[in-house]
C-alpha cells in the first residue's frame, strides 16, 4: 500500500517541481541549463533480436536537430526503422519503436542536440549478448512480494521447527539449491524499489522506476505511451511459442503479475493491465473488480467493458470458486475468486472469520492455483513460462502482521513444493525461488508472559530466547496454531506510531490511520501495548520496504546461471539462457 | 364604489398569500411529523450486502427495504477529499490509507456517502460517529468530484457515537 503514497507525494512534488521549472523556463531561458537524456538508460543490457523503444528527448529547450548513432551509424538507417520526431517549446524527442539489436556485442550511442545555436551531447554504452543453447524447457518463476532472508527463516521456524539449535528440516525454496544467488534490487531511480520495477527487472532484463513497468520514463504524460521493452510472456510466445502463466493471490492486475504481461509507467492503471492479461494462457488469483463493467455493484472499470465475458470468447474457461477451478477444464482459464485481493491463507483456511472472508468462502489455495496451472499449461510441447507470487507475505508485513505474513510464505512454500513434484517426473523445469524486495523485519528473540512479564520486558534475547512452541500436528506444513505460549519476538526496523503488543490479532487491525495527512497509531491493534514512536515520515501509515539484497534458489537445468551476487536484471537473463531463446527469430 | 373596488383589488392578492402561506405551513407540519413519527432503523455495516461473489455484490433483502427510509448507522468518517466538505466516506473501520489522497488506494466494498445539508469541518476520523437520515440506493456520480457511489444517507443529523 505504501507505494501509492509515496509515488502520489512524489508526484505531487514533481507537478510542483515542474511547474516551477516551466515557470522558471520562461521567466527565464537562460538559467535552466536543458537536458538531453537517452532511453534506454547507459549501461543497459539487451538480448539480441528482444524489441525495444529507443527514445531521446530534449528537456527544456525546441531542438532544431536531434542526431543519434548508434555505432556511427545514423540510427535510424541501422535499424530500419523511421524515427517520431517532436519538437515543442520546452521538450523535443526523436523515437524509434519496435526496433532490435541484430547480434551481440558491444554497442556505443552518441547523440548530439542542437537548440538555440548551442550543441548538446551524450554518450551511452549498451551491451547485447546472444542465445545459448537451451536447457529448459519450462520455467516456473516463484515470486514471495516483499519476501527477505527474514521471511523465508520465519516460515522456516514456524513450518519445519527446531531442536537443539537444529532445524527440523527445510522449506521447499530452501531444497533448490542448484543454485543460489543475492540480487540487488534497486530501480534506476532510486535505492528502494516497488513491486512492479522490481519484478519488470525480472520480466524484462531492464530495470525502471518506482510504480512503473515494462518501460522507460520519459516526459509523456500519457503512462501507456512511454517507451517499452519486450517483456518474457511476449518473447517465449513469439519466439518459442510457449504458454504463459500468471499466479497470484492479489489482485491479478497488481504489480507482479502485471510486470509480466504489460506496459505502464503506472501500475496504478490495472483496469488497462486486466485486458493485457490475454497474454497469458492461464490467469488465476483475485481482482475480477478489474473485469466487470462499471455498472455491476463491486466494479472498479471505468467502463461498460466486462472482461469476463471477452476472455470466454476468446476461448478461456471461467472459474470464480474453488470448486469450479477443480472443474475447469481447456487450454485457458481465467480465474478469479474475490473481487479484490483474495484472503491470506490464515483466514481462509484456518480462521475463516466471516467478517473478513466477507463472503467468499470458497477462494483456493496458491497449491490448487499451482497445481492447476501446471497441469494445464504442461500440455503445450513448446514448453511454458508460468509466475506464482505470494503476493500477501508483503501486504501483511506492510501492516506489521508477521504471522498472516508467515502463512502466506509457508503456503508460497507448499506451491513451490507442487512445482517441485512435478519438476521431479518431467526433468526439464527450471524452478526459481526469490523475492521482489526486502522489508526491515528482524528476530530479535522470542516471546512469553509464563513468568507474568508482559510486553517489552518479556521479549526474551539470548540465553533467554527459548525455542518458540509453534507445532504442526498434522503435518500439512502449517502450525495449527499461530499464537502459542511462547512465540517469536519479531521488531520492524521502520515503522509509523503505532502500539505493540507482541501478540497475534484474530481479526487484522490496521497499526495506523490516516487523520487527514497524518497517520496516526491505532490504539485497537494493541489497547495495553507499547507506544513506538514513528521513525518514518508522519504522513506514512504503514511499514516499507526496504534495500536489502535479497536470495534467490534455483533448481533444475539452468539452475547455474543464478549465483554469486547478480543484478535483479541478471535473472531475465538467466530465464532466457536457459530457455535458449533467440529472439532475432520468431516462431 | 371606486375605494371597495381598490380596497378588494389590494385584499385579494393580500388572502392569496396568507392562503398559501398557511397551506405550506400546515404541509411542512404534517411532513415533519411524519418524519420525525418514522422511528429510523438501525443498519449495521454488515447486513449491507446479501450474496457475494466475483461477478458482483447484490444488495440486500434488508438493505433495499431500508430504501428512502431513515436510517441510523454508526462507523468512520474517512479522510475527506477536502477540509470542508458536503459529503464524506463512512466505513465501518477506520482508514489505514487515503483513497481520496491517492488515486489508486482502494476504498473498502461496504462504504456509505454522507451527504450534508451544511459543510462541515474538524469530525474525528478515529471516534465512531453516529449518522441519521435519509437512505438512497444505486450508482451515482457526484457532480463536482465524480466520486461514484452506491448506498448514500442524505443526514437529519450527525454526532459522535456514544
Amino acid at each position: 500500500m505504501l507505494w501509492r503514497k509515496v509515488w502520489l507525494r512524489r508526484l505531487w512534488l514533481r507537478k510542483v517541481w515542474l511547474t516551477a521549472g516551466m515557470v522558471l523556463l520562461c521567466a527565464f531561458p537562460a538559467l535552466a541549463e536543458p537536458e538531453l537524456v537517452v532511453l534506454p538508460i547507459d549501461r543497459a543490457k539487451f538480448l539480441a533480436g528482444a524489441k525495444f523503444d529507443m527514445e531521446v528527448e530534449l528537456r527544456g529547450a525546441k531542438a532544431d536537430e536531434i542526431r543519434v548513432l548508434i555505432d556511427g551509424k545514423d540510427a535510424a538507417a541501422f535499424f530500419g526503422a523511421v524515427p517520431r520526431v517532436k519538437k515543442e517549446e520546452t521538450l523535443s524527442s526523436s523515437r524509434l519503436d519496435g526496433v532490435a539489436f541484430p547480434k551481440a556485442g558491444a554497442v556505443k550511442v552518441d547523440v548530439e542536440a542542437k537548440a538555440g545555436g548551442k550543441t548538446f551531447t551524450k554518450s551511452v554504452g549498451y551491451s547485447v549478448v546472444g542465445p545459448e543453447k537451451r536447457t529448459a524447457k519450462n520455467v516456473i518463476l516463484f515470486v514471495g512480494d516483499g519476501m527477505g532472508l527474514v521471511s523465508r527463516q520465519i516460515a522456516r521456524i514456524l513450518s519445519k521447527g527446531i531442536t537443539q539449535g537444529k532445524y527440523n528440516g527445510y522449506l521447499d525454496m530452501e531444497l533448490l539449491n542448484d543454485g543460489l544467488a543475492l540480487l540487488n534490487t534497486s530501480g534506476y531511480d532510486s535505492l528502494v524499489t516497488d513491486s512492479a520495477n522490481s519484478a519488470s527487472a525480472y520480466a524484462t532484463g531492464h530495470k525502471s522506476v518506482v510504480n512503473a513497468m515494462g518501460v522507460y520514463e520519459d516526459s509523456n504524460p500519457d503512462p501507456l505511451s512511454h517507451p517499452k521493452v519486450e517483456n518474457i510472456a511476449e518473447l517465449v510466445r513469439r519466439v518459442a511459442g510457449m504458454s504463459v502463466g500468471v499466479v497470484t493471490t492479489s489482485n491479478i492486475t497488481d504489480a507482479t503479475p502485471a510486470a509480466m504481461v504489460a506496459h505502464t509507467r503506472r501500475r496504478a492503471e490495472q483496469n488497462f493491465i486486466a485486458g493485457e492479461m490475454l497474454k497469458a494462457d492461464v490467469v488465476l488469483g483475485g481482482g475480477s473488480q478489474q473485469f466487470l463493467p462499471q455498472s455491476t455493484p463491486g466494479s472498479r472499470r471505468r467502463d461498460d467493458r466486462n472482461l469476463i465475458e471477452e476472455f470466454r470468447a476468446k476461448g478461456y474457461a471461467f472459474a470464480g470458486t474453488r470448486a469450479e477451478l477443480a472443474a475447469a477444464r481447456g487450454d485457458k482459464i481465467l480465474g478469479l475468486f474475490n473481487l479484490d485481493n483474495m484472503n491470506v491463507y490464515l483466514d481462509r483456511e484456518i480462521l475463516k472469520g466471516p467478517d473478513v472472508l466477507k463472503g467468499f468462502t470458497d477462494q483456493p489455495t496458491l497449491m490448487e492455483m499451482t497445481k492447476k496451472a501446471i497441469d494445464v499449461l504442461s500440455r503445450n510441447k513448446n514448453g511454458f513460462f508460468l509466475m506464482v507470487e505470494g503476493a500477501c507475505i508483503d501486504k501483511q508485513l506492510h501492516v506489521m502482521d508477521w504471522e498472516r505474513s508467515a502463512y502466506d510464505t509457508i503456503e508460497f512454500d507448499r506451491a513451490i513444493a507442487v512445482a517441485r513434484e512435478f519438476a521431479a517426473r518431467d526433468g526439464a523445469t527450471l524452478i526459481l525461488a526469490t523475492a521482489d524486495h526486502s522489508h526491515g523485519v528482524s528476530i530479535t528473540g522470542t516471546y512469553h508472559e509464563k513468568d507474568g512479564k508482559t510486553g517489552r520486558q518479556a521479549v526474551r534475547t539470548y540465553a533467554a530466547s527459548t525455542f518458540p512452541t509453534f507445532r504442526d500436528e498434522d503435518g500439512d506444513g502449517f502450525p495449527e496454531n499461530p499464537a502459542p505460549d511462547v512465540t517469536l519476538a519479531i521488531e520492524y526496523a521502520n515503522h509509523p506510531d503505532y502500539y505493540e503488543d507482541f501478540k497475534f490479532h484474530k481479526t487484522p487491525v490496521s497499526p495506523a490511520i490516516m487523520s487527514g495527512d497524518v497517520a496516526v497509531a491505532n490504539v485497537k491493534r494493541a489497547p495495553n501495548g507499547v507506544f513506538y514512536p514513528g521513525n518514518i515520515p508522519g504522513a506514512e501509515s504503514q511499514e516499507v520496504h526496504a534495500a536489502d539484497d535479497v536470495p534467490l534458489s534455483a533448481g533444475g537445468p539452468g539452475a547455474d546461471h543464478f549465483k554469486g551476487v547478480m543484478d535483479n536484471t541478471e535473472v531475465f537473463f538467466g530465464i532466457v539462457r536457459a530457455l535458449g531463446l533467440d529472439p532475432t527469430k520468431n516462431k | 364604489m371606486q375605494r371597495f373596488i381598490r380596497a378588494g383589488v389590494l385584499w385579494f392578492p393580500a388572502l392569496l398569500i396568507i392562503i398559501i402561506t398557511i397551506i405550506t405551513i400546515i404541509t411542512t407540519i404534517s411532513a415533519f411529523s411524519v418524519e420525525a413519527a418514522e422511528k429510523p432503523e438501525v443498519l449495521r455495516f454488515g447486513e449491507m450486502y446479501g450474496e457475494v461473489s466475483s461477478l458482483g455484490i447484490a444488495l440486500s433483502d434488508r438493505l433495499r427495504s431500508l430504501e428512502n427510509r431513515s436510517v441510523v448507522m454508526e462507523g468512520f468518517m474517512a479522510p475527506p477529499l477536502k477540509p470542508t466538505l458536503d459529503f464524506f466516506v463512512l466505513t465501518r473501520v477506520p482508514m489505514s490509507i487515503c483513497p481520496f489522497c491517492s488515486s489508486d488506494a482502494d476504498w473498502p466494498y461496504d462504504i456509505v456517502v454522507v451527504y450534508l445539508k451544511e459543510p462541515v469541518t474538524a469530525l474525528p476520523f478515529d471516534r465512531p460517529l453516529r449518522v441519521e437520515g435519509r437512505l438512497e440506493l444505486g450508482t451515482k456520480v457526484d457532480p463536482a468530484t465524480g466520486f461514484v457511489s452506491l448506498v448514500r444517507i442524505y443526514a437529519t443529523s450527525l454526532r459522535e457515537a456514544k
